[in-house]
């Protein structure tokens, strides 16, 4: 059910399929379901036969009993506490690998292989030198996160990186890292790595951003902020829109018009009354989300950033989580995305 | 299975509970990302005007545009403004209180801050024009949550309001807004501060800044760090006034007063979060004030009539709880007095469609419940407010949910009450 195709957006992109990219970034306002999708599409690569990193970005947790499924049964995960993932890349299924963003280490392992400094001191030094060094310069914790994934990127040790990245406010000022960086430090070591960093997020073919929505007025105002922003102060375009939670229409046009028909002749206090009151009422909703992804579209369009492609996620039972969710996510991903699944 | 609807049977004629507000001057609306935050916290002001004598600000972050223009907050820095009884009797309701409105804006209000704290206006302006102080605002990690705590405390302070209702900032975790006072105390106290506003010969001298200086200037270069202890030294200058405003923000947040209400939405994520939270507020002994669980689905939600205005079904009634095939001719043969009538077959086949849908719809209302009975552990009461079939967006679609909030939304089938539902 694509709306659109990316061939008509960016020219440099068109025919280039999604897993094409090397790394994808996937956004969105808090709530709307990042984790989920970013685990969806990583299962989904990873079945396709790419070696796939996903990494959690914000340390909240949630991405281990996203991608973490032992028994394989698309079960055991969900009811299971917060799986803690870490720095190092841990298999979690074939071809998949998960890991979490630790600044920290990011900055041990840059120092190691760049500045050739061994380990600075005790861990407990580095430790408090480090939250010095990152609370007083602006984009240097981002820097180290962004540059930690370029870095997986520039190894080859996988085929994709996929990012469950922070919410819309914080993945502009990641990915805009290297830009703050090269405006505020004038020398250093830090500022030359920023050029192939750049080299690698501002290149639509080998790096994507996905913003997932809902269809709601307030998401996808932050969609549309967020392409906007991430333009000006990142120099990226937005790749992909994800939309997740779409109501499945209910009736054809016809029937519709029929409910209308048959309303007024059902007293509303009666159980055919509420049953109808019920569908209606479920069918505005449906009409309203699909206005506010329309309205998205021609704002895409309106603000030149040409037809976004648009993969639509139907609305999946709320009372599910974990990998039974991501199950159900890929399966509709895949679908979308024409990837055997 | 239709009859019992979770929702239904608790927006009955007496009132659910104590009012929310009673007793406060202070809620602070938190919980998870995408749950209603900010329309709640407008509804919530909107039914204390509506059932007190009281004057109640409704402050908010971000709101989405149409609700902020329904309220009239979409004006420039901090203003606030009034939502008239005009303004209110042409949504339908009657306000006994007074309802103000602002929007919280986090350049704006960080400029004020420093020419409030600094102690001379050559500093605030060496400050807001140093490179470093948009970067920092803008990017300092929870600016968002320090500025909201700045504002409550001056518009409390004011006194101005009887009741004041923040719409807390959109953060990963609502606890960090708890944390912001706590943080700003211990920003000014860090090692980080004094190190860098020593002068800079005692700096090299000093031991404990060596592996700082080893990491900071292999990383970031020399020119970088003088202009970062430049501005740190700036700032440095606004400790004073930080300081205490963090100390008396902390007091406010933990008298009895100062009401937490927290809303979440019926599923999994946003109910772990929300219980997170609420454990998480007694455990620093503050006060609970309630909880909301946000677009519930009931079967039948009171205030969503078909068909819009009754009169519309009054005439041709067809009673009851007929079966699919006696409706469906019934149907048919009523439609066939007024129209072109369609087939018996098409007809039974979409009553067959709606009723397995209504009863999908009932399981979801049960599984809804049964996810928020995890809030309601050592919970006096969970308020419901059901899921609109519109977005809210202007006075009327506020005063809907204010009126599942005060407790007096019209019974079951009636549409009589307060709220006049609105066609989309």
């Amino acid at each position: 059910m694509s709306a659109a195709s990316a061939s008509e957006g960016d020219l440099s992109t068109s025919g280039l399929h999604l897993f094409d990219r090397e790394l994808i970034f996937v956004t969105g306002k808090g709530g709307v379901g990042k984790t989920t999708v970013a685990a969806g599409l990583a299962r989904v690569a990873a079945r396709s036969g790419r070696r796939t990193l996903i990494c959690e970005m914000d340390a909240k947790g949630d991405l281990g009993p996203a991608v973490i499924d032992p028994a394989g049964d698309g079960v055991s995960g969900a009811g299971s506490e917060r799986i803690a993932l870490g720095f190092t890349p841990t298999e979690v299924a074939p071809n998949l690998w998960a890991m979490a963003m630790n600044t920290e280490d990011s900055l041990r392992e840059y120092l190691r292989l760049f500045l050739r400094i061994p380990l600075v001191g005790r861990i407990g030094s580095l430790a408090s030198t480090f939250d010095f060094v990152a609370s007083a310069a602006p984009g240097v914790k981002e820097i180290l996160a962004v540059g930690k994934l370029c870095h997986e990127v520039r190894q080859g040790n996988y085929d994709l990186v996929i990012v469950d990245a922070e919410a819309s406010g914080h993945i502009v000022a990641q990915i805009g890292a290297p830009i703050v960086i090269r405006e505020l430090v004038a020398l250093g070591p830090i500022r030359d790595q920023t050029a192939w960093m750049s080299e690698i997020l501002t290149d639509p073919r080998r790096t994507a951003v996905i913003a997932v929505t809902t269809p709601e007025e307030m998401a996808v105002i932050e969609t549309v902020e967020l392409a906007q922003r991430l333009r000006s102060q990142a120099g990226v375009d937005l790749s992909m829109v994800v939309a997740n939670r779409v109501l499945p229409a209910l009736f054809d046009r016809r029937r519709l018009d029929l409910l209308d028909r048959i309303g007024p002749l059902i007293p509303i206090d009666s159980e055919w009354g509420r049953i109808v009151a019920s569908a209606s009422s479920a069918d505005r909703r449906r009409r309203v989300g699909a206005g506010h992804l329309d309205d998205l579209r021609s704002r895409l369009v309106e603000s030149s950033f040409g037809d976004v492609e648009t993969l639509n996620l139907p609305e999946i039972r709320f009372d599910l989580a974990g990998p039974t969710v991501v199950c159900a996510v890929s399966s509709a991903l895949a679908g979308e995305l024409d990837v055997e699944f | 299975m239709l009859s019992s609807e979770p929702v239904q049977q608790r927006t009955g004629t007496s009132p659910r509970t104590e009012y929310l507000w009673s007793g406060a001057k202070v809620l602070m609306v938190a919980g998870p990302g995408g749950v209603g935050k900010t329309s709640m916290a407008a509804a919530l002001g909107l039914a204390a005007a509506i059932s007190d004598e009281t004057k109640v600000l409704v402050l908010t972050v971000d709101p989405a545009r149409r609700l902020a223009d329904a309220l009239g907050i979409d004006l420039p820095g901090q203003q606030v403004t009034r939502i008239t009884d005009e303004v209110a009797a042409a949504a339908g309701v009657e306000l006994r209180g007074e309802l103000w409105a602002g929007m919280l804006d986090v350049r704006a209000g960080w400029d004020e801050l420093i020419g409030r704290h600094a102690p001379t206006p050559e500093i605030a302006e060496r400050i807001l024009a140093h490179p470093l102080y948009a970067n920092l605002t803008r990017r300092f990690v929870h600016s968002h949550d320090y500025l909201a705590m700045e504002r409550l405390h001056e518009v409390t302070a004011s006194g101005e309001y009887d009741l004041v209702i923040l719409d807390t900032p959109p953060s990963r975790n609502a606890l960090d807004l708890l944390d912001a006072p706590q943080r700003m105390q211990e920003f000014f106290g860090s090692r980080l501060i004094r190190w860098l506003t020593v002068p800079a010969r005692s700096r090299v001298a000093n031991l404990v800044s060596q592996p700082f200086q080893a990491v900071a200037d292999r990383l970031l270069g020399a020119g970088f760090l003088s202009d970062i202890t430049e501005f740190f030294g700036l700032f440095q200058t606004l400790e004073e006034g930080f300081v205490r405003h963090a100390v008396e923000v902390e007091a406010q947040m933990a008298a009895p007063e100062t009401r937490f209400v927290v809303v979440a939405t019926a599923e999994v994520a946003p109910v772990h979060e929300a219980r997170y939270l609420i454990d998480e507020l007694a455990r620093r002994k503050l006060h609970l004030g309630g909880v909301l669980a946000n677009r519930m689905t009931s079967s039948h939600a009171p205030g969503e009539v078909v068909g819009g205005p009754k009169s519309r079904w009054e005439a041709g009634r067809i009673e009851g709880s007929e079966d699919v095939a006696a409706l469906a001719e019934r149907l048919v043969a009523s439609l066939g007095t007024t129209g072109d009538p369609p087939e018996v077959d098409v007809m039974r086949s979409m009553l067959a469609q709606l009723h397995s849908r209504a009863a999908e719809i009932a399981e979801l209302s049960a599984q809804q419940e049964r996810l928020i009975a995890e809030l309601e552990v050592g919970v006096p009461s969970v308020l419901r407010c059901p899921i609109l079939d519109r977005d809210v967006q202007d006075l009327s679609d506020l005063a809907s949910l204010a009126g599942y909030l005060i407790g007096e939304t019209a019974t079951a089938g009636s549409s009589d009450g307060p709220i006049s539902p609105s066609e989309s």
